[in-house]
């Protein structure tokens, strides 16, 4: 197994032989993903050194020392964080070396195409259709997908489908990755409560996908996507917050500065918040300690249920501590942003837009159930739809 | 502002053997019946328990350095003790004698005889030493000004509320001309019956009580002031660990109980509530972890790191146990059933070393968010 010293000793070669000030950004990506330290657990030959992954970190901080570029995370998070762990553990080796490399540079942005206006919280219950065609073994695919972002950038999406409508609603569901770029996808600007089309519907009319582009067996989509559904909720805490990082900031620094907004019962839900969020931050720092030391507990499900209530509690009281200022809002004009960026934007903005964050990558009750039923264990609800053909449930 | 570096979380190997040889000791000698039945004597504390918790596995000198008679430890592993404690509601005068006291004594002149002498048999648990002030005194708070030094040491006055005096064997009166060691047998208590039954309360009466005098009026205040801090940050683990304890119990009984021909756990209603509570409790063990270690560094950050574990974990433990009554329904407001005993310690908990509005109001000032 390869030290941390010896990994940081092939950090300085890539960075000797690639010197960031002077390479072109994504040559030095490119370089870095094939040096096995993109992802550092992932195996040889797919970005990675087969390393613990809490060696990551090593290669990131010396890389950021260096000055090296990163790739974006942000901008590309939804395939560093679902599509590829679930290419990786599912993928065939063709597909993972085809896609991989330029996901993880940033070339290919990708987007996910799960959620349906049918099937949101009960996403087993999809109705975007995909049927093989019997000649050459291609899918074609038809349906309507919903709150996709980055659809409008995204090159490639992870799309599941219903192919055996006659099977229980989650047997009957296989895994596609789809180009964006196929005759058949149309991408819609989805307006939101903010103004802006931060999301995308996409319809998929007559899309054909070749047989290859399929992951996983046919009717195993559902096994599948399980994987990139864990992927994303396990996203959220790994990142080391400042004290008043997070959306606690900005009021603070407003109570701080503007003496004159300032009355005791917004003080009292101030420090009330401030405690929450300097709480729900050493909680994030606590479970980033247990899985550096490799003893990952249950408590990243519970982050971000915190995070949703903790940002909508404190947006709300950051409005309503701002006056007359509160009344305003910064521009209604329907924009495209590429990014959610809550600090660089108004009270009003960030109150509106938290509101997305306990129904986005699952909603809040529904991780309550997930946290009451894995973590503690109680009992499932009794569901009478387990077992019924998907083409017989109620609609 | 900014944070300093990050405090360490997590328990250590030995953090963890320490607590597994707590708990087993509990669970042996101090289950849910016998502390009811002790409860309701006027001896609600098991003296043999007291001494193997002390002595046999040497949980009253983890605070104090071994040169000094103690383990040598931090207050990360009496954090852990409470925690234990906590969660057996155990009627133990181990906040009380092992921090309180302990930390008062080490923040005196500890080159003196006097209070080396009385530290060391603290620590050793040959003697129990209970500080004569109210137990809802908190840090930051003005220390109480009512007993008068008549000349010599002989002491006069009366404190109430005070915690485990009556298992003192000695007692640490602050009064107008310094801090006095007494003995117990000098003083007269008056009981007083306490809303949490586990942890007895009395009025502390001194007339014309002779003690031995261990620090002047400044070192004194300073003293105390600084053991209310690392009372109050380890009085977050003792939460932690009853609100757990609350939190597992109500999980297991609404798993086996069955109504409307299904398990009640599976309603979602109690499942969203439960999910709730273990949310707070995760977020209560970091609060209180954190609070832990800087106090054992002697972080800069330790007193608003206090301050924040205790304005948040006093709420997760009443919510926890208000919970526990609930969830059990009938059961839970039964004499036997021991949530009770819980509930009673978490609400007592929580007016102990400072309420949560009195936490708030240092963070406050800590965080630098005047009041208007």
């Amino acid at each position: 197994m390869i030290t941390s010293e010896e990994l940081a000793a092939r950090v300085r070669e890539l960075l000797a032989a690639h010197p960031p000030g002077g390479t072109d950004r994504e040559d030095f990506l490119r370089a870095r993903f094939d040096a096995g330290l993109a992802w550092v657990h992932y195996p040889e030959g797919l970005g990675g050194l087969g390393a613990p992954r809490a060696l990551q970190a090593v290669a990131d901080a010396e890389l950021e020392a260096a000055g090296a570029p990163d790739n974006d995370p942000r901008r590309i998070g939804i395939g560093l964080g679902m599509a590829a762990p679930t290419i990786l553990a599912y993928g065939t080796e063709e597909q993972k070396r085809r896609f991989l490399r330029p996901l993880w540079v940033g070339e290919e942005v990708w987007c996910q195409l799960f959620s349906e206006p049918g099937a949101g919280s009960d996403l087993a219950a999809l109705g975007t259709r995909a049927v093989r065609e019997s000649g050459s073994g291609d899918w074609i695919v038809d349906g309507q997908k919903v709150w996709t972002s980055s659809a409008h950038t995204a090159r490639w999406a992870i799309l599941i489908a219903r192919t055996d409508p006659a099977l229980p609603k989650h047997h009957g569901i296989t895994y596609f990755l789809c180009d964006m770029h196929a005759p058949g996808v149309e991408v819609r600007p989805l307006r939101q409560i903010t103004g802006e089309a931060e999301f995308n519907e996409v319809f998929l009319t007559g899309v054909r996908i070749p047989d290859a582009h399929r992951l996983g067996a046919v009717g195993q989509g559902w096994e599948v996507a399980r994987t990139t559904l864990m992927n994303e909720r396990v996203s959220i805490g790994g990142m080391r917050i400042p004290r008043e990082g997070g959306m606690i900031g900005p009021v603070a620094g407003a109570w701080r500065e503007r003496p004159e907004l300032r009355t005791h019962a917004l003080h009292q839900r101030l420090l009330e918040l401030w405690v929450e969020a300097e709480v729900a931050r050493l909680t994030g720092e606590r479970l980033r300690q247990q899985l550096a030391a490799g003893q990952p507990g249950p408590e990243g499900s519970g982050m971000k249920l915190t995070f949703a209530r903790l940002n909508q509690e404190i947006s709300g009281l950051e409005v309503e501590l701002l006056g007359e200022e509160g009344l305003r809002y910064e521009d209604w004009t329907m924009r495209r942003p590429e990014l959610v960026d809550f600090t660089g934007r108004d009270a009003g903005y960030r109150y509106l837009r938290a509101k997305g964050n306990s129904i986005e990558g699952g909603t809040s009750e529904i991780l309550l159930n997930i946290v009451a039923e894995r973590v503690l264990g109680l009992p499932a609800e009794p569901r009478d739809d387990k077992d019924l053909a998907w083409k017989d449930l109620a609609r | 502002m900014a944070s300093r570096a990050p405090f360490d979380l997590l328990y250590s190997d030995t953090e963890d053997e320490l607590r597994s040889a707590v708990r087993s000791l509990l669970a042996d000698r101090c289950d849910a019946a016998s502390v009811l039945a002790r409860a309701e004597t006027d001896r609600p504390h098991d003296p043999e328990l007291w001494r193997t918790l002390a002595t046999g596995i040497g949980a009253a000198g983890l605070l104090v350095p071994e040169k000094l008679g103690g383990q040598g430890a931090s207050h990360r592993e009496a954090a852990v003790v409470l925690e234990e404690l906590g969660r057996a509601v155990a009627p133990a005068p181990y906040l009380t004698s092992a921090v309180l006291a302990t930390e008062i004594l080490l923040g005196c002149d500890t080159a003196s005889a006097e209070v080396a002498g009385l530290l060391a048999q603290v620590a050793a648990g040959a003697r129990v030493c209970v500080p004569a002030v109210p137990l809802t005194l908190a840090p930051g708070a003005p220390l109480p000004a009512g007993v008068r030094d008549g000349g010599g040491g002989v002491l006069t006055g009366r404190v109430g509320s005070v915690a485990d005096a009556v298992a003192a064997d000695v007692l640490l009166v602050l009064a107008d001309t310094g801090l006095y060691a007494v003995p117990a047998p000098d003083v007269s208590l008056v009981r007083a019956v306490p809303l949490d039954l586990t942890r007895p309360l009395a009025t502390v009466v001194l007339d014309g009580a002779a003690g031995t005098r261990l620090a002047d009026p400044a070192a004194a205040r300073a003293a105390v002031a600084g053991a209310l801090l690392s009372g109050a940050g380890l009085l977050a683990s003792e939460q932690l660990g009853l609100a757990e304890w609350c939190l597992t119990e109500t999980v297991g009984y609404v798993r086996g109980r069955h109504q409307f021909n299904r398990p009640v756990g599976s309603f979602q209603g109690l499942k969203h509530r439960l999910a709730r509570l273990w949310l707070d409790v995760a977020s209560a063990r970091a609060a209180a972890r954190a609070a832990a270690d800087a106090l054992a560094t002697g972080s800069p950050d330790a007193p608003l790191t206090v301050a924040v574990a205790q304005a948040y974990c006093s709420g997760v433990a009443v919510r926890a146990a208000e919970e526990c009554v609930q969830l059990h329904g009938g059961i839970g407001m039964t004499w036997e059933h021991p949530a009770h005993l819980y509930l009673k310690r978490a609400k007592a908990d929580s007016l102990a070393l400072g309420t949560t509005g009195h936490h708030r109001a240092l963070v406050a000032d800590f965080a630098e968010l005047p009041s208007p």
